[in-house]
């Protein structure tokens, strides 16, 4: 069953890797289609390996649903620059986007599964932090 | 404390200057205990700062140094550019046009709680935290420019025998001992260059 995108809750796959980040996503489309608001990035800001505000801002933008926001990180500088990231949004939406304590890939594939149907941001980020709880 | 444009261009070249010249020395300590990114973001983080000036050292220090972290944040590239750039972001809110030295206590306190919030660590767990506390401590005791200078050094050195417990260097768990961690060190130079800049005179 295919159903809007509008309503559900997006995700953002944020790696130090782009081939990572857009292959996770490749990943969920398999599984979800487009069902889910889903956008990824990966980088610093000269194409290295490396993550950047900028360019997560960018994704949670293209990402951004009524419902929220989920973002799956790789690494340490994914997850801090993230939280920075959240922490710049407008002050209406700061709350409706969460960084998951999950691996990336399999977080990522999890959150979409849960998203496209239809739960809450509170239910996507829960059901990809137990994966491997 | 009074800076007038002339030294707060100063201050900033200064600062550019340690990242800039020392990224090699910071990347191969980071390519010894983390993903040898370190000297080569922080570079990417300055030089952009630089492409700032001279409108930069046009605002008030406040403003500057908010500016100066933004521009950190967005440019860096790794966990440091949030943490180092938090760091100027919270000084510039904290700090008032000309500060006294109690105003620069207080600021750079919140600064460093900012730090600590930001990357949910605290010191002794191998990271700039390792610098910027016990500096903080002389800093806030009343320590002089040489003190505060010779702390900064020397409290980068002690992170070498140090297990790291946050970073990318934890990864590694007891190998990460035996090498100086590189935030650490690039927070010492980034003080040092500041100190030198400013002929800073704690007493004042």
């Amino acid at each position: 069953m295919s159903k809007s995108s509008s309503g559900n809750v997006g995700i953002v796959i944020v790696s130090h890797s782009s081939k990572i980040a857009e292959g996770a996503a490749d990943m969920v489309r398999q599984m979800v289609g487009n069902a889910v608001p889903l956008a990824w990035t990966g980088g610093d800001t000269d194409g290295g390996l490396g993550t950047n505000v900028a360019g997560i801002l960018a994704a949670i933008e293209a990402a951004w649903s009524p419902a929220g926001v989920a973002i799956l990180v790789d690494l340490g500088g994914a997850e801090t620059n993230s939280e920075m990231a959240v922490e710049m949004l407008a002050e209406d939406r700061r709350a409706r986007v969460v960084v998951c304590n999950a691996p990336v890939v399999e977080g990522a594939v999890i959150a979409a599964t849960e998203s496209s149907g239809g739960s809450s941001l509170a239910a996507v980020k829960r059901s990809a932090e137990e994966f491997y709880a | 404390m009074t800076l007038d444009r002339d030294a707060r261009e100063k201050l900033v070249l200064a600062l550019a200057a340690a990242m800039i010249e020392h990224a090699e020395e910071l990347t191969s300590l980071d390519q010894a205990i983390g993903d040898g990114d370190h000297g080569l973001n922080m570079k990417r983080g300055f030089e952009a700062v630089l492409a700032t000036l001279p409108g930069l050292a046009d605002k008030s220090l406040p403003e500057m140094l908010k500016t100066i972290g933004l521009t950190l944040v967005m440019k860096v590239g790794g966990a440091s550019g949030p943490l180092v750039g938090t760091f100027f972001m919270e000084l510039g809110k904290a700090l008032p046009d000309e500060p006294a030295r109690a105003d620069l206590v207080a600021a750079t306190d919140k600064a460093i709680n900012a730090v600590k919030l930001r990357g949910r660590s605290e010191a002794g767990q191998k990271t700039l935290l390792d610098v910027l506390v016990p500096v903080q401590a002389v800093f806030a005791g009343g320590g002089d420019a040489r003190a505060i200078a010779a702390e900064a050094a020397q409290a980068a050195d002690r992170t070498t025998p140090m297990l790291a417990t946050r970073g990318r260097a934890s990864f590694l768990g007891e190998r990460s001992i035996g090498h100086m961690d590189p935030g650490s060190r690039s927070a010492s130079l980034l003080i040092s260059a500041a100190i030198a800049a400013l002929e800073f005179e704690a007493t004042s």
